[in-house]
């Protein structure tokens, strides 16, 4: 059984298009799902979406998501907030914004435990310790009186990443964790996320654009476009067969340092247009169920 | 150290800034019609009498030799004599000093809680009637000047439902044990609550008048800079932790969010200031600002020098603890 299961998610601007189409992904327990796509796809959508934090201008107009046996959109907003908080955890894109600036590090750590959770101060700081000796920050007890703005990027997405797991989520959605980060630190935050992963056995839904980065972290993979998933597949089957023309033309665009000869390929015009053709035709299916059932009920 | 140069390059343009004030204020006085010693001679007063008394306050040398002799005073704390009352400025002023000082503290107080109050409760319920609404009452607090709001709430509560006092500082009939000038809160730290009391329903209504303004101007810009704090990206990873929206305002916003407002409530508590003048005259309140007014009615030009002198040294006072506010609010500012 899944733990996390999203089922016919659409989302719309209020009054506008449409965000993400009917879009269905399963995690199981202690599994990693890329969910990959270009830059509007939607992808960072679905971890808000899952996650209770959709910008205002956002309406979920049809779907369910269960996370740990229960749907979310079906609870009461308090109950669903600390149900999030009980079992969700986000690992942001931008350290340097996801800190908050006029706070010491401990307190960010450890607040959820305390006032969420119901932990007592000394058991949650202790916890909090473990935590950043696990990602390897040196002296920990010196960091969890620092300030965010004393702390270089690669230290903050560390913390970040000790924050999420400090409740023993059960799971984690990782937004593009190494986007905003300098491509020797990339390395190292990806293979931390992965190794705590694997320790603590969380289900993770891991946000990126990058294919290469799902290879290397994935089990198995979702890929987006334009609000629509144009595939499903385990990591081994995408990367041996892609079963999707748009994902194959994405595959084929990565580029590769085997052969910086290639150079860039980027997807081509013919694939995206029936790319566009399909959600084309799904909008206007839905319209037009919508309108009949409009009509049906004026 | 960073706290340390902060005051020790306020204190270098304080004094600048008080010179320059010294001078205009000493000049623009003199410019004004109006002849201290003739007001002070009954009608029939010779040219003799008035050429005497003029010599006898140095008003016959000229106006740079006056400001010298003034200003080598004032270095050394004497503000002169004030023509009306003949005894020393200083003292004078110093005695007024507390109950305006009290007031405007007062007034600040009130300011930043119907404002705090007002920003608080507009982003919590922003994009419904509510924040219209507080919208509203901002608009219209904030386009009625003080002293008007000074005469409407006379009117309010103490002509139509009469629970305060309209007029001075503390009933006259009472016995005062106090030694220092600061009533409200000498009055607190002996404990006599039942002078306090009547000396805080004295207070009230000009300091609310006076805090009006200022409160929406402090709700609008709170509630801006608040909201704009709600869609950063911390405070969005704290909404995940599970924290209730008003918990989020309040321990991952208003902090970040109040800092903008603090530079903005340093300058307006100045104005703040300057509207105790006219407030305090509205409610015969004894403080620095009344006695402005009759010292200008008075033409008692080292009174008039003393006063502005004293409120400039509270407006750079102001704007440095507004400084010293904001380091210690922003960490990095204070580490930097």
């Amino acid at each position: 059984m899944s733990f996390l299961s999203v089922r016919n998610l659409t989302l719309r601007l209020k009054n506008g298009p449409r965000l993400l189409r009917r879009v269905s992904l399963d995690v199981a327990p202690g599994e990693v799902r890329g969910l990959v796509g270009e830059s509007g796809a939607g992808k960072s959508m679905i971890g808000k979406a899952i996650l209770g934090i959709l910008p205002g201008a956002v309406e979920i107009a049809e779907g369910e998501i269960w996370l740990d046996g229960t749907d979310l959109l079906s609870l009461p907003p308090t109950e669903r907030r600390r149900r999030i908080g009980a079992t969700a955890a986000l690992i942001p894109q931008d350290p340097l914004t996801a800190l908050n600036p006029s706070h010491r590090i401990g307190p960010q750590i450890t607040d959820r435990l305390v006032h969420i959770l119901g932990w007592s101060r000394t058991d949650a700081t202790a916890r909090a310790l473990d935590l950043l000796a696990e990602v390897h920050i040196p002296d920990p007890e010196r960091v969890m009186r620092n300030y965010p703005h004393e702390l270089s990027g690669g230290m903050r997405q560390r913390i970040l990443i000790a924050s999420a797991f400090a409740a023993e989520p059960k799971l984690i959605v990782a937004d593009e964790p190494t986007t905003a980060l300098d491509v020797t630190v990339q390395k190292q935050i990806l293979r931390l996320i992965a190794g705590m992963q694997a320790r603590h056995q969380t289900a993770l839904l891991f946000v990126t654009h990058d294919l290469g980065v799902v290879s290397k972290v994935c089990q198995r993979l979702t890929v987006l476009y334009s609000g629509m998933v144009v595939e499903d597949a385990s990591v081994t089957d995408f990367f041996a067969a892609p079963r999707h023309a748009y994902s194959a033309a994405l595959l084929a665009a990565t580029p590769k340092y085997t052969d910086p000869a290639a150079g860039l390929l980027p997807v081509p015009e013919t694939v995206t247009a029936s790319v566009r053709a399909e959600v084309e035709a799904f909008d206007r299916a839905m319209d037009s169920a919508i309108n009949e059932r409009g009509l049906a009920d004026g | 150290m960073q706290i340390l140069r902060i005051l020790l390059m306020r204190l270098t343009t304080t004094a600048i800034t008080l010179l320059g004030v010294a001078i205009i204020v000493f000049f623009v006085i003199r410019v004004v019609p109006g002849n201290p010693v003739a007001m002070m001679l009954p009608p029939g007063a010779t040219e003799d009498d008035i050429a005497r008394l003029n010599a006898l306050y140095g008003l016959d040398k000229s106006l740079v030799a006056q400001f010298g002799i003034w200003l080598s005073g004032v270095v050394q704390g004497d503000f002169g004599t004030s023509i009306t009352s003949r005894q020393p400025v200083l003292g004078l002023v110093l005695g007024r000093l507390p109950a305006t000082l009290e007031l405007s503290i007062m007034a600040l107080v009130i300011a930043c809680l119907l404002g705090g109050a007002a920003a608080l409760t507009g982003t919590r319920y922003r994009g419904t009637r509510t924040e219209a609404a507080i919208d509203v009452a901002d608009g219209v607090a904030l386009s009625v000047p003080d002293f008007l709001w000074g005469l409407v709430l006379i009117l309010l509560f103490g002509v139509l439902v009469p629970i305060f006092h309209i007029s001075g500082r503390v009933t006259p009939s009472l016995d005062l044990p106090f030694t220092t000038n600061f009533y409200l809160f000498e009055s607190l730290l002996r404990l006599r609550l039942d002078l306090w009391a009547d000396i805080v329903s004295h207070m009230f209504m000009p300091a609310l008048a006076l805090a009006i303004p200022l409160a929406a101007i402090i709700g609008q810009l709170l509630k801006q800079s608040l909201k704009e704090t709600m869609n950063l990206d911390y405070v969005t990873l704290a909404r995940t932790k599970g924290y209730g929206e008003t918990r989020v305002i309040l321990r991952e916003a208003l902090r970040n969010a109040a800092l903008p407002t603090l530079t903005l409530v340093g300058v307006q508590f100045t104005f703040l200031i300057g509207g105790t003048v006219i407030i305090e005259r509205l409610f015969s309140y004894e403080g620095l600002g009344n006695m402005a007014i009759d010292a200008v009615i008075n033409r008692d030009l080292p009174l008039i020098q003393g006063i502005v002198i004293l409120f400039a040294v509270i407006f750079t006072a102001v704007n440095l603890a507004v400084d010293l506010l904001y380091a210690v609010l922003n960490p990095r500012l204070r580490h930097a």
